[in-house]
């Protein structure tokens, strides 16, 4: 997985490329929201727009990030689901614990 | 390939980047059967899903052991195995990843992946070589679906 980040208005907008996979991807994910957390971004939206493939730990990375975030008095959003990774989100009901966003202005917004 | 009747056969070492490749032999397979590409896909999935259970919580990531899958298409039916070589697991274990109680777990969702996106999920135990799995989709069944849609 490669990402790109960039801030904009205290909102850290991670750009995920490639695969979050059991082995690819997973930890990289843990490891860089954890490196956001201790450089005090605590706002962050996740541009899911280059993910090309997820699994359940994938997902299961995902909602880890989240609670870590949401612990820490942040919180991370989605923006740009593709719409396998929605389908993967909706089957298992966790569609309803993400914030998820079509428009990244509306989702920056959103974290005011 | 004969879309009426294959079988293949795939061996791999208990490496998480073996999965994709036995993913996309699955893929090419239900392309090959005649199935559309959202239906390839999360057949793909759920053997993914499958060989990396084999991997991790079957054969505990000892790249000494090998995880087997066969594919076995007839009569517009697929069925895969996937075999590895641990000490074998009760998925009755697996607690279920809807409840509310589980539903911000960050695992446990293997399992209900692969119910979801196939018509039959079965584990066994043979003599005790392991953990066999059994999914089962019916091709012909989907195609109708899809058309109905």
């Amino acid at each position: 997985m490669k990402t790109t980040s960039r801030n904009v208005d205290g909102v850290e907008i991670l750009a995920l490329q490639g695969k979050i996979t059991i082995g690819s991807g997973d930890v990289q994910l843990r490891d860089l929201i954890s490196q956001c957390l201790n450089d005090g971004k605590n706002n962050i939206l996740l541009d899911m727009s280059g993910v090309s493939t997820i699994d359940s730990s994938g997902i299961g990375e995902l909602v880890g990030s989240f609670t870590t975030v949401t612990n820490r008095g942040g919180r991370l959003k989605l923006l740009h689901l593709p719409g396998k990774v929605s389908d993967l989100l909706q089957v298992t009901q966790l569609i309803t614990v993400f914030e998820v966003h079509e428009d990244e202005a509306a989702a920056v917004a959103s974290f005011k | 390939m004969n879309p009426d009747s294959e079988h293949i056969e795939i061996t791999i070492t208990s490496r998480f980047e073996n999965i994709e490749l036995v993913q996309v032999i699955a893929e090419h397979i239900c392309e090959c059967a005649g199935l559309d590409d959202d239906g390839s896909h999360w057949v793909g999935m759920a053997v993914r899903e499958g060989v990396a259970n084999a991997i991790k919580h079957g054969n505990r990531l000892d790249t000494r052991k090998r995880v087997f899958t066969t594919f076995d298409v007839k009569d517009a039916r697929l069925a895969i195995h996937i075999r590895d070589e641990g000490e074998g697991f009760d998925p009755a274990n697996v607690a279920d990843p809807l409840s509310p109680i589980n539903i911000m777990k960050t695992s446990g969702r293997g399992i209900f992946y692969m119910k979801t996106f196939m018509d039959e999920v079965d584990f066994s135990f043979p003599d005790s070589r392991g953990t066999e799995l059994v999914m089962r989709k019916n091709l012909a069944a989907h195609d109708d679906a899809a058309t109905q849609d």
